[in-house]
């Protein structure tokens, strides 16, 4: 997750102003078609190992580089990952389905058709969040096509190369229903199902690499219609800010051809994230017809009941339930909840920390409070979302610095240069408090405090004097004083109670 | 029956080009063979379950594992154009696929 | 040399592991035969074989349809697409033949991508009846039919979508078997249509049939859709026929057949009247039986072959192997002008059908239909088996027919089927056994099981053939 992906959010229904357009009257409808390649070990069809970033053409055998006489055959992995997935989007899982031809031309493409799956897919249904899913199936990849210019042996002509590493790479995609009403929203539900689909182990999903791919379909309908749009489908959208972007800018298009009274003409759309362009890839009418037929060298697939178990008993509690658990369990703000369970390590994290939480006053709202300190302490250029795990801070360390600040033993300025040091040298956050000298500062145990309460009332007697004529306001210069003298040792409250006494104002 | 558009079209969607001669040729000859094969609707097959094979056979998967791939080499040895390691071809509009 | 060539090829096995022949000296024999071909049989023919004497089959030398791949050998399917293609790999089948002793002694000339019953739609030129070089051995396996007939090979496998091993082995007068679907591998079996293709023997009499099949069956990790043969196949021994039930199938040949046209050819009708009369000599009863939608087994045939045809074909696009036209021109033209050259008229029919068939708003009407029928077909056959042990017809309508006598006309030529499709789309195993001549040509004599019957079924054939007595020889060169 990138560091934009972890904004606060705003889960309003959109209404107003949205990417730059007035849009009072219509309201736009979006579905989103996500291909997702998977973990394995394997490509979907033949024994050829995965890999990204390898030599061209080098992962390659007769069945992924389609040649005559080659057949495939269905990876079990792939399929029990498809079926994690059909589980932790809570799909009907079909005990038998089927693989189909998808026929079109294209260099990527080694067959001359994909081996897809059409009317009877693996999964069926389900939902995350509040976005019903239509479908998800099994297929797979394309190869990787590179455009090369004239370089080629062949002078005066257009060359691209095309390598087959990628091709055959087992892909799942899932389909949504047209259920998002903003491209924030698309965003937001996006990033759900990518943390949902790495929380499963079944895939990267790394849009910079491509393992998680996304399209999206766009209409707009007036407020108010139950009626679906002409949509758009906008493909390819290889991060999570250009689909918030694409999705924003058609909306836009489209509401203006709307306002004009011109017709939205379905078509795939390509979007320019350096114009903001969307331009038409080609229009559906004159385009593919993909003469689906049932994959006759495959025979139908079967999910038995054993496979079904096993799949449940490796599908994990997923960042919605975990997120909705820290929230109704341990009092989270559901902002905090979501940032942590979204993120599973630091969600493992924080749970470790619970855990090991010393007995008193602490709360597991303060323990979690502490996790965004540390990781923007240990967040660098090379590692923008890093795993506390591997910080130097021990899970049992943060608990500790909580329950002390809890416990009144370190204030909260003085702890947050406990967990710097901390994060520089690791060990026990009692023994950096004993070394600094950053133990609370109380007033009681002839620490001294008092002293300082005093000298700040001698140094400003104007605020004194107006506190005891009942500006409260002026206790802040005297409070300030001591703190800075302090250097943030002492506890504010006891600070407070200290000025007023001496004040007299009890 | 087949008329000379239609031909084009599934031409089209063939990649097949097809002279004048083969236009008119095919769509004489594909109307013949579709009138003799548009008899199998004259029979009653409602609630037929269709048969893609005839072996009764499901559930057929393999491992996960890996097996030796092809060398570069051998992938690239009966290619038109190889390019870079690559198989190259003339570079074509955006897929969409 | 011309005795061992007169044995058959279990007879040359026996005597390669008795080490009474030599198996170099086999080769060499079948090899200069092979290499004399004036039937155009072959495609291209091996150098030599490796050592194969502790194996079953001893190293009796095998001719192979180009459509199988083997590494490094031309391996074309009778394509100008495939022109001089060497693949990197080889078919599970005649690797498995490999090491059961029958090495690779050439590929044999074929229908291009095995559409068609004439073997005149090969892009390397038609295949000769060594019976009469001015008629066509049939197809598409016609180049592995004419090399076993002609003595040029002991023994040749090909493959069978809707009967092209038991058509040209009828047309050549020797003995093709079509095993059950499933029962041998297609890998690295260039693809017509995938839910009917089967690799099969082509063979001068049962016995090596048998013999041949033996080694071929079995489940292939690599083929989804391959099962393992529930039995061995054992050489067939049955000298008589008690108690063995056949069926003549009324409705391809009775009236039916005949009035639209299918009708058999008399000389072919006489024939298989006088075997079946033969049979019930040796104690069979003949009975007849009914298929009711066969008649319309051609039509769903040539609906569903195009149809997977058309896809299996779509990778020939220049890109990878084989053919590349117009390479300097944008990607379309490319596409569309190597495939405008590389493929012959046939196969450009069968695309343009198949791609039809499929397209938009006519798949419910064409391929979904035809795919019902076959379900209706294979439900025909299972009730039919349960009053008879086989289905008996002729193998083809006609005997072997003259060189373009029918090149000019598709569904003529596409009747050539119409006693063989029906077994192939409900995916049984049949033979054709050579059952005399008519006006001088073999006539073939056709025998259907229920799946996985081989064993049984090459056991009735077997009988059958000794009560024929068809000799061969005439045919050899
Ligand atoms: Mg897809
Ligand atoms: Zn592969």
């Amino acid at each position: 997750m990138t560091a934009a992906e972890f904004e606060p959010v705003d889960r309003r229904p959109m209404t107003g102003r949205q990417g730059g357009g007035l849009m009072t009257d219509y309201e736009p409808v979006i579905g989103l078609e996500i291909h997702v390649q998977l973990k394995t070990r394997t490509k979907m069809f033949c024994g050829c190992e995965l890999s990204f970033g390898d030599p061209p053409n080098i992962h390659t055998c007769p069945t992924c580089l389609g040649l005559p006489g080659a057949l495939p055959v269905i990876n079990a992995r792939a399929v029990d990952f498809a079926v994690m997935i059909g589980l932790a989007l809570g799909s009907e899982i079909a005990p038998r389905s089927i693989f189909h031809r998808k026929s079109y031309f294209y260099p990527d493409s080694p067959k001359g058709y994909q081996i897809s799956q059409y009317d009877i897919p693996i999964c069926r249904g389900g939902q995350l969040d509040d976005v019903r899913i239509h479908r998800v199936h099994l297929e797979e990849d394309a190869a990787k096509l590179v455009h090369v210019g004239e370089s080629g042996r062949i002078h005066g002509s257009d060359r691209s190369v095309v390598d087959f590493n990628r091709c055959g790479t087992p892909l799942v995609e899932v389909v949504s229903e047209p259920d998002l009403r903003s491209a924030r929203q698309a965003h937001e539900w996006l990033t759900l199902l990518r943390v949902t689909l790495r929380q499963l182990g079944v895939s990267d999903v790394n849009m910079d690499e491509g393992s998680l791919r996304c399209d999206a379909n766009v209409s707009i309908r007036p407020v108010g219609s139950s009626e679906l749009g002409t949509k758009t489908e906008l493909k390819n959208m290889n991060s999570f800010r250009f689909l918030e972007r694409g999705v924003d800018a058609e909306i836009e298009r489209q509401t203006a051809l709307a306002r004009a009274g011109a017709p939205v003409v379905q078509e795939t759309l390509h979007f320019d994230p350096g114009t903001g362009r969307l331009t038409p890839l080609r229009s559906k009418e004159e385009a593919h017809d993909y003469r689906y037929f049932p994959e006759p060298d495959l025979v139908p697939l079967l999910v038995t009941e054993e496979m079904l178990a096993a799949a449940r008993a490796q599908v994990p509690e997923l960042p919605a339930a975990r997120a909705q658990r820290f929230e109704r369990e341990l009092g989270l703000h559901p902002d905090r909840a979501r940032d942590l369970a979204f993120r599973a390590e630091l969600a493992d994290y924080y749970e470790a920390a619970l855990a090991a939480a010393p007995d008193g006053p602490v709360t597991p709202v303060e323990i979690a409070n502490w996790i965004p300190q540390l990781v923007e302490r240990i967040r660098s250029d090379a590692d923008a979302d890093p795993n506390p795990a591997d910080s130097r801070v021990s899970a049992a360390a943060l608990a500790a610095l909580a329950g002390m600040v809890a416990a009144k033993e370190v204030s909260r300025d003085a702890a947050r240069e406990v967990l710097t040091a901390l994060v520089a040298g690791g060990g026990d956050p009692r023994a950096v408090v004993e070394r600094e000298g950053l133990g609370a500062l109380s007033g009681e145990d002839g620490d001294g405090l008092a002293a300082i309460v005093d000298s700040a009332i001698a140094a400003d007697p104007d605020a004194a004097e107006k506190l005891r004529a009942g500006n409260m306001k002026a206790i802040g210069p005297l409070v300030g004083y001591v703190m800075r003298e302090t250097k943030g040792r002492a506890d504010g409250g006891e600070v407070t109670r200290l000025i007023r006494e001496r004040v007299g104002v009890g | 029956m087949l008329d000379r558009a239609q031909v084009l079209h599934v031409a089209r969607l063939a990649r097949l080009e097809l002279d004048e001669e083969e236009v008119e040729r095919m769509a004489s000859e594909l109307s013949k063979v579709l009138g003799h094969v548009d008899r199998v609707r004259e029979l009653d097959l409602e609630g037929v379950q269709p048969t893609s094979h005839a072996v009764d056979l499901a559930g057929v998967m393999r491992a996960d594992e890996p097996i030796p791939c092809l060398t570069n080499e051998q992938a690239l040895a009966e290619a038109p154009e190889p390019v870079d390691g690559g198989f190259g071809v003339p570079s074509p509009g955006p897929s969409g696929e | 040399m011309s005795e061992l060539v007169e044995l058959t090829a279990a007879a040359a096995a026996a005597k390669l592991r008795a080490r009474e022949i030599d198996p170099g000296e086999l080769f060499d024999a079948y090899r200069a035969r092979a290499a004399a071909d004036e039937l155009n049989a072959f495609t291209w023919v091996a150098e030599s074989a490796r050592p194969a004497a502790e194996t079953p089959l001893g190293g009796v030398p095998l001719a192979v349809k180009d459509l199988f791949c083997t590494e490094g050998v031309p391996s074309q399917a009778g394509s100008k697409i495939l022109e001089g293609y060497r693949p990197p790999y080889t078919a599970t089948v005649v690797s498995n033949l490999d090491r059961a002793g029958a090495p690779l002694l050439g590929k044999t000339n074929q229908d291009e991508f095995a559409m068609g019953s004439s073997n005149e739609n090969s892009a390397f030129g038609p295949v000769l009846n060594p019976w009469d070089r001015g008629r066509v051995p049939g197809g598409s396996s016609g180049g592995s039919a004419a090399a076993v007939a002609a003595g040029l090979a002991p023994w040749a496998i090909g493959t069978d979508t809707g009967g092209s091993i038991r058509q040209p082995a009828a047309l050549c007068g020797i003995v093709g078997v079509k095993p059950t679907y499933g029962a041998c591998s297609r890998y690295g079996m260039i693809a017509f249509a995938s839910s009917l293709d089967q690799a099969g023997p082509l063979t001068r009499d049962v016995t090596d049939a048998a013999l041949l099949l033996s080694h071929m069956v079995g489940h292939d990790a690599l083929d989804s859709t391959s099962v393992a043969f529930p039995e061995p196949i054992a050489l067939p021994s049955a000298e008589r026929l008690d108690g063995i039930r056949l069926g003549v199938p009324e409705d391809l040949l009775g009236a039916t057949g005949a009035a639209e046209g299918t009708g058999i050819d008399p000389g072919v009708m006489a024939n298989f009247e006088a075997t079946l009369e033969l049979a019930q000599q040796l104690g069979a009863t003949v009975q007849p039986c009914r298929l009711p939608h066969a008649p319309h087994a051609l039509s769903a045939y040539y609906l569903i072959a195009p149809a997977e045809a058309s896809a299996n074909l779509a990778r020939y696009d220049g890109v990878r192997y084989g053919l590349r036209v117009a390479g300097d021109a944008d990607l379309e033209t490319m596409y569309s002008k190597t495939r405008a050259v590389g493929f012959g008229p046939e196969v450009k029919r069968r695309i343009m059908l198949g791609t039809y068939a499929l397209s938009s708003g006519y798949y419910d009407a064409y391929y979904g239909t035809a795919q019902k029928v076959r379900t209706k077909i294979a439900e025909d056959f299972r009730a039919a088996f349960a009053d008879v042990h086989f289905v008996v017809t002729p193998t083809s309508p006609w005997t072997a027919f003259e060189l373009g006598s029918k090149t000019a006309d598709p569904l003529a030529m596409y009747l050539n089927d119409f006693c063989t499709v029906p077994m192939s789309l409900a995916g049984i195993p049949a033979v054709s056994i050579p059952s005399g001549l008519s006006d001088g040509l073999p006539v073939g004599f056709q025998l259907a099981g229920p799946a996985f019957s081989e064993g049984r079924m090459l056991d009735a054939a077997y009988a059958l053939e000794r009560a024929i007595g068809f000799d061969g020889r005439a045919a050899r060169v």
